[in-house]
């Protein structure tokens, strides 16, 4: 059975957070209309679709939103974003969610999404672009290395038609886009 | 003689192998209709989505060092991919709204010795074509009319969400039209926004395969012979998995998908290699090929 944990002092600490996104207040307006739920492509693979979440987040129950997959699940299609009446801007609200338990450490250890999160912003970080085989690479190592068997045959054929990219291209300016980014928050580290 | 139109363009990192078929397509197709896209230089990834749940202002700092780099040119800036065109709009849009935000970004963006005023303009491609250009310009090149041919607009999320217009949300119509003035027939297609799962086909494929599935057999349902799309995400969700698709749905979802700037070109009289056709992964000679070229 789950167990209902409602911690105050960091729910609000979160609420605030996520109230300072731009629009972000508007989580207030929320009428539990559920316009979200029913947009979202992913809400029938969610153990709460995103009208819970914000319930859940609003009321404190904290291991809704982080424990369970909802918030690794949103695809960034922006569909409730649109829809929604009060103007929540809820795919924002999905991101920084994620960021939030990133950083306070309240996920379950074994989201993909995470891992994939991280590999890219890693491997962006250490070319200034993207370098989607290395990237895709690490992370089927670091999380199910089988699912790379999956992969094979739209590999073979991507490098078939020499479309795998396999040499990371690494931008001029670095070594002042590493300075840019260690001078806004989360400092230097990679993740 | 057309008059010379300029742009900054931003092809992002999908398009320099993976997806260069859509850059190609892309700068061949504007040199036809004399537009002239200078390439920013030394541009960087945009963040993509995967970057804001890691570090939300860092991918800000990631975007506003693209557009410091194109307000250099003071033109507005043209992307064809619709992921780094949400991304540098919506980058572009907070810094313009939240003064706290823009002071601590482009405080970051002096460490490196740049600066962002908030002068660019995000365009996505076929907004520009569509707005910019219009039906004139555009049919006035059409040497290969798409007569007959009906084809699936798929424009995804990202082009009309959240930064296109209100009638963009849903139901976007600028490709459409651009099909219909080159001579072919937009296919009625419910789904032409609806997401194809994104990143989702890496983390989670047993949904991302359900939602592309849904997407290609509306396409063949609606009766069209192709579909052509305009985000290189959606074009390899789409292209990439039809076999394991199909088994999934249980009926065959094949069908040719192109990018738009490839029917275009076609249309416009240009060759298989301007187009870069071999990179395509699923019957585009069906499509094509078989109806010939008059140049």
């Amino acid at each position: 059975m789950e167990v209902t944990t409602v911690n105050e002092d960091l729910g609000r600490a979160l609420l605030e957070r996520v109230m300072s996104i731009p629009n972000g207040h508007k989580i207030k307006a929320c009428q539990q209309c559920g316009a979200c739920s029913a947009s979202c492509p992913s809400s029938y693979a969610m153990e709460y679709s995103p009208r819970e979440i914000i319930a859940a987040l609003r009321a404190g129950v904290l291991n809704r939103v982080f424990e369970s997959s909802t918030v690794w699940l949103c695809a960034s299609c922006y569909l409730c974003t649109v829809r929604c009446p009060a103007g929540i801007p809820f795919t924002d609200v999905m991101y920084e969610l994620k960021a939030m338990g990133i950083e306070k450490g309240l996920y379950k250890k074994d989201q993909h999404n995470i891992k994939m999160a991280r590999t890219f912003t890693r491997t962006v970080e250490k070319y200034g672009r993207n370098a989607e085989v290395e990237m895709i690479l690490k992370y089927y190592l670091t999380t199910n290395p089988l699912k790379l068997l999956g992969q094979t045959s739209l590999a073979l054929k991507l490098l078939m038609k020499g479309r795998l990219d396999l040499f990371p291209h690494r931008i001029k300016g670095l070594a002042e886009l590493k300075k840019m980014v260690a001078a806004v928050e989360g400092g230097s580290n990679g993740s | 003689m057309e008059a010379e139109r300029k742009y900054s363009y931003y092809p992002g990192c999908s398009l320099m192998v993976t997806n260069r078929s859509y850059d190609i397509s892309t700068r061949n197709v504007a040199a036809v209709l004399g537009i002239e896209m200078a390439e920013i230089e030394d541009w960087n990834c945009c963040g993509a989505t995967a970057y804001y749940p890691v570090r939300e202002k860092r991918s800000y700092v990631l975007s506003a060092r693209n557009l410091s780099i194109a307000e250099r040119n003071s033109t507005d800036l043209i992307t064809v991919c619709s992921g780094c065109y949400a991304v540098l709009k919506k980058t572009d849009k907070y810094l313009s709204e939240d003064e706290e935000l823009r002071e601590e970004i482009r405080a970051a963006l002096r460490e490196g010795g740049m600066d962002y005023e908030g002068k660019v303009k995000v365009r996505h491609f076929l907004e520009v074509l569509t707005k910019d250009l219009g039906e004139e310009a555009v049919r006035r090149h059409v040497v290969n009319s798409l007569d007959g041919m009906k084809v699936a607009p798929y424009y995804g999320c990202l082009f009309g969400r959240p930064f296109g217009g209100r009638d963009e949300f849903e139901f976007p119509e600028a490709m459409d039209d651009l099909i219909r003035w080159l001579g072919g027939e937009p296919a009625p297609f419910p789904l032409k926004s609806k997401c194809c799962g994104g990143m989702l086909m890496t983390t989670q494929p047993d949904m991302a395969l359900n939602m592309t599935g849904k997407i290609l057999r509306n396409a063949k349902s609606c009766g069209a012979v192709c579909i052509a799309t305009c985000c290189p995400l959606c074009q390899i969700n789409l292209e990439g998995y039809q076999g394991k698709v199909s088994k999934r749905m249980g009926s065959d979802c094949s069908i040719p998908v192109v990018y738009f700037t490839q029917l275009m070109g076609y249309a416009f009289g240009l060759d298989a290699e301007q187009l870069a056709l071999k990179d395509c992964l699923t019957d585009v000679d069906s499509v094509f090929a078989q109806r010939g070229s008059k140049r």
